[in-house]
Formats: C-alpha cells, structure tokens, sequence
C-alpha cells in the first residue's frame, strides 16, 4: 500500500517520517486501538496540518511523536523516524535530548502547559541549560532574546512574570518562546489558538506564519479548524476516527475534496450570508473501540455502499498527490 | 409604541472586587456598562464579542441569575421591575435559557425525563399524564428517540445533550431563548445539526433568540441583526447584512479581518505583533477601544463616544466613522 505522498518527497526530503504507527488504549472497553496507519512525512519549511474533529486521533498522533503519550496509551507499531533515528527504540535519556532540541509542542493551554511557579524567563532559561552548557546568565538572556523573536511586547519585564500574570494572547507567546528555545527543526502545535479569542488567533496564526520563514521549521500544527487550516497549511491530513481518510495540497483539498467525510464538515461551516440549512453529517462518531467492519465513516455517508460497510477502503491516490481513503470515489 | 417582544434599556452589571479580611470593596469589574437593545418576535439578535466582553452576563442578567445593577427590561409592553419576586417567575416561564456546556448545564443524577419535565413541575403546567406526553413530544421535536427518557445524561452525546437543554428550554412553550453558546463545545458537524434544529424551531414555533456568540461566522449564518460588544458596551449594531457587508466600528473591522478566510488562495496577511487587550477591571477611559484603535485621537481617550444611528440605520459608537 502506497502511504507516503511521492509528490512531496521527490523535491524535499522529510525531517520526520512515521510510517503506519498504531497507537492502542487500555481501558474499561479492553484495548483498542484509537490511530492506526498513520503514516506522514513533513520537509524543512512545510507546514503539514492534521485536521478532524475531537476523537479523531489527531491529538494522540502529535503526542506519540515526542513520545509524551499518556499513561493508559502505547504505541503498538510502526515506526518515527527523525532525521534517520527511530525515536520509537530510543532511551529515557535520549527521548530527553531529542525534545527540544530535534522536536519541540506548542499546547493548546499555555496555563496548564507552563509551570505556574516558575516565572516565564526562567523556564525558557531552564529549557535552555537542559540542552546547552551556558551559564544562568546566559541562558536568561538567551530567553528574552526568544521573548523577543516571539514578539513578546516588553520582554525584559514579561521574562520576570509569572504565567497567571500574563493574558492569554502573551502566554502562548511565551509558551511558542519555550518550544523555539532550543532550535528545533520540528514544531508540533497541538490547537495553539482554540483557546484563544479570533483577533488574538490572528496574531498568533500570523506569528507562526513569520517565524516559520524566518527559522525555516518544519511544522505540524493539529486542528478541529478548516479556517485555521486554509490560512496556514500546505498540505493537510484530514483524519476520522483514528485514521487518514484524505491527504492532499491545501488547494486540492478546498478545491477538490475527495472523501464525503472531508465534504461534509466543509459543508458544515456556517459562512457566507447563507440563512439556509447548513449540510450536516447526520449521526455521531462511532467509538473507538466499537467500530463498524468496514469503512468507519459508512454509516454517517449519504453514498455508502454495500463495500463500504463491509471492507475498508484503501487508502490510495485518486488524483497526483491527492490521496483518500473511498470505495465510491469515482474521479471525472 | 415600538413592536419590540423585549426592550433593553441602560442594562448595567457592576461586580464589585473584594480583598483582605474584611472583604474591602477594592474595585468594579464593568462587566456590562449601559446597554440598550430591542428583541422583535421571530427575530434572531445576536451578541457578538470576545471573552469578557459581557455578552454573557447580558444573557444571565436577563435571566436574573446575575443581579442587574440598573437598567430597565421591558416584556410584551410589560416593565419587568427589578427583575425579582412573581414578575419574575412569569417573565421566566416565557424567557428561557440554553448555556454552552451541555455537559455542566445537565444534572448528571437526573433521568432525562426528569430533567426536561423540571421546568413543567416548578411552574405545575398540566396534570402528571399530561406533562408525561410532553416529554415525548418534546424529544421526539429535537430528534431524541422518546424511549431514551430513562436515560442518564451520560449516555448521550454532546449533541443530543444539547439537544436535550433545548426541550428543557422549550418545555414552557418560551416566547424567548437566550442561546449562551450553544454550539461553542460541539465539533462542526454537530454543530451544523443544532444551528439546522434551531432555525426548524423559530420557523416552526415562532420563537425569539437572543443568541450569544464569539464565532462570526454561526452569527453571520443565524442571526437578522447583530449587535457587537467590546468590553460592556455595545460598540455596533446593524442588519447581519449590513453588518457583514460594511463592518464601520473599528472593533467590528478587526473582528472581521481577523476571521480566517476559509480559502488558502484568500489568505489574510496577519500582523505578528501584539497589542495589550485591557480587561473590564481596568477598563480605559473614554472609548474603551481607543487603546487598541488605529483612528484613535485625544478625543477619543476624552470622551466616550455615545452610540448613534447612521444613514442606514445602523448604530454605531465611534467619534470618527
């Protein structure tokens, strides 16, 4: 099965490449798996974005990158592959070195992602000192210096706060300060401005935008938002119930959508001056560890097949470099 | 004299700030500051803002689950008189609520058929059978299947938790429902089946919302006028195509420029910098916007501008647009 999109990797070759990971939860249902064969590759300068809403595994994907997945979880296979390293057989110590450094997280809540006891100049400076042998004074400079790539207004004075002293808007700030602290050549932003207000997202979105010019990173940004999604992402996995339904450039994405899944929460969106029905995908997201036999959005598709609910579709190129995962596709 | 279903005038809700052992008064938040807004039958109002803007606190001082601190509310031509005793329980009966989080709003103990019938109880509407067929006709009007009334609201999604908090809010057959972001929690597939549930009631049963709301784009989708807030006060108010068409306060631009545009060959070129946002605690003088205002001039730090109308019938609260 061909999972990696050969469009991409003819001119650039990826920083990170994971190749059919499957992410399994124990639980009160047994253990079921809530990503499976995912595979994904994302170059220097790219911005890849996951999209698909709560549940989907978008999360649990970002999180087993960094190996930082929680406590019920495990990775059941498959393979992470930083710059030619598999983070998956890597030690304790390893995984350590590797965060920061090589991949860093941008989370959705700065509040409970920073160290609410700790002011914001001190752990970027701490972050700093993990990774490099420089002296506390040099390690705080070194913060305001990032405070200041990240465009924290009043640096000096915002390195001496404390994370509840800062609006939500400065915290991000500080917590994209913290991920960049060490140079890393993989950001990976889980939703970092679901929680914050839209002329707040704006600036944030733009200074993702600017400093992934500026550092050339190559970023995995994870979102329920197709808006987010259109102003930021050069290409986009749209995912559904733990697995790849569509992956394409953002312009074949919003211009073609293949998969019914990836139409209908475009449809969803209210927009326009439209007052009339908006096309919603009728039903609810089957659990994860009761999905239906074949394909898992079948029983939600207005053009299921018999197929469809029997076997699950592959998940092939319909079009060059736009890849979806239907039976009933039927290209024309 | 107007045909408005509910009149807002000087609507206020100061919470004072409290330190130290005796409980000093050290401050206010100006969580809504004087507002005034009209709602006609089977009209959709929506207020439109960022978090602590007071749109909220409009919803529950309406309510009178905040306490207002002045202003004046009047119902079908009634003044609602501070908003207390039995005027009150009769203005609740015909004004109910829907809050965001499906999750918080329902009692976890109660069977749904409980927690919808609740309000037929505290008002006592119809006899035990009566309020029983209820029930039923009201899960089956917000597409729940009548034999999960036994359920517990775990058991649902959050969608059809939503759903639920809309029978509750219809059970007393409401002339208006304040909506507190009713679809805020719900992923976008969801919550295009309760924004399509929603207009199926107002055409159907002829109600009014007052629809509260941070996303432009559901307030663009449902609502007939809009009305945008900025800290306590309302800085614009206007037809949603007016509105959407001509955004003229300041705020209401930014607002609008900051919308991701849904089409990657339209994107925005959005600024990095940051600008200080000022909360209700330390609100600004004059214009509460000026500090973040590109036409802000001295006057504009002076003096609060009033909300006035425009050529095309618009209000808007700006000494320079």
């Amino acid at each position: 099965m061909m999972t990696t999109p050969a469009t991409m990797l003819a001119d650039k070759k990826p920083v990170l490449a994971v190749e059919d990971l499957e992410i399994r939860i124990r639980g009160e249902h047994g253990s079921f798996s809530v990503v499976a064969d995912m595979s994904l590759a994302v170059a220097a300068g790219e911005t890849l974005c996951i999209v698909g809403e709560s549940g989907c595994g978008k999360s649990m994907t970002a999180l087993a990158l960094l190996r930082l997945l929680p406590e019920a979880a495990e990775i059941a296979g498959g393979r992470v592959e930083i710059n030619g390293r598999d983070v998956l057989k890597l030690g304790a110590h390893e995984v350590e070195d590797l965060r920061g450094e090589e991949i860093a997280m941008i989370f959705q809540e700065p509040l409970t992602a920073l160290n609410p006891v700790m002011t914001i100049g001190l752990q970027i400076a701490e972050a700093v000192r993990q990774h490099r042998k420089v002296s506390a004074s040099a390690a705080m400079a070194q913060a305001v210096e990032t405070l200041k790539l990240v465009q924290m207004p009043d640096p000096e004075r915002r390195a001496r706060q404390y994370p509840h002293e800062l609006s939500g808007g400065m915290r991000q700030r500080a917590m994209i300060a913290l991920a960049l602290a060490c140079d890393p050549k993989i950001i990976v932003a889980d939703e970092p401005t679901t929680a914050l207000d839209v002329t707040i997202q704006a600036q944030i979105l733009g200074l993702i935008a600017d400093l992934q010019k500026r550092l050339g990173s190559a970023q995995i940004l994870i979102t329920h938002d197709l808006g987010v999604v259109a102003e930021v992402a050069d290409r986009v996995i749209v995912m559904y119930a733990g697995r790849k339904v569509e992956e394409a450039s953002v312009y074949d994405l919003f211009d073609h959508p293949i998969h019914p899944y990836t139409k209908g929460l475009m449809g969803a969106i209210p927009r326009g001056r439209a007052s009339e029905r908006l096309a919603d995908i009728p039903g609810t997201v089957p659990p994860m560890w009761d999905l239906p036999k074949g394909c898992a959005f079948a029983p939600r598709c207005p053009g299921a097949s018999a197929r469809c609910l029997e076997e699950r579709p592959l998940f092939e190129e319909k079009r060059p470099g736009h890849f979806a995962a239907c039976w009933e596709h039927d290209d024309v | 004299m107007s045909d408005a279903l509910l009149e807002v005038e000087g609507l206020t809700v100061h919470f004072p700030i409290r330190k130290g052992v005796l409980q000093r008064q050290v401050g206010t938040v100006r969580a809504v500051d004087g507002i005034d807004f009209s709602l006609k039958r089977r009209e959709t109002l929506s207020l439109v803002g960022e978090s602590g803007c007071g749109k909220s606190t409009t919803g529950l001082a309406l309510m009178g689950l905040v306490k207002a601190t002045a202003g004046t509310v009047t119902f079908a031509g009634e003044r609602i008189a501070g908003l207390r005793g039995s005027a009150l329980r009769a203005f609740r009966r015909r004004v109910q609520i829907v809050f965001q989080d499906p999750f918080s709003s329902l009692n976890p103990r109660q069977r749904v058929r409980d927690i919808i019938r609740a309000p037929l109880d505290i008002h006592r509407v119809g006899t035990a059978r009566e309020r029983q067929k209820r029930v039923a006709e009201l899960m089956e009007r917000v597409g729940l299947r009548p034999d999960q009334a036994d359920n517990f609201p775990h058991q649902f999604s959050g969608g059809q938790r939503q759903r639920i908090g809309i029978a509750r809010a219809l059970a007393l057959k409401p002339e208006i429902i304040i909506c507190d972001e009713p679809v805020s929690a719900l992923d976008v597939s969801v919550q295009a089946q309760i924004l399509n549930l929603l207009a199926d009631l107002q055409r159907d049963l002829g109600v009014s919302y007052l629809f509260i709301s941070h996303d432009l784009g559901v307030v663009e989708h449902i609502s007939r006028r809009v009305a945008v807030m900025y800290l306590g006060k309302i800085v614009e108010i206007a037809d949603r195509d007016a509105l959407f068409a001509r955004p003229t306060h300041p705020y209401t631009e930014l607002l609008m420029k900051s919308a991701p545009s849904l089409d990657p060959r339209r994107r925005h070129v959005f600024s990095a910098s940051s600008d200080v946002v000022p909360s209700a605690t330390q609100k600004p003088s004059g214009c509460p916007f000026h500090p973040r205002c590109h036409l802000a001039t001295e006057e504009c730090k002076a003096a609060d501008p009033a909300l006035t109308p425009r050529d095309d019938g618009r209000l808007v609260a700006c000494h320079h647009r």
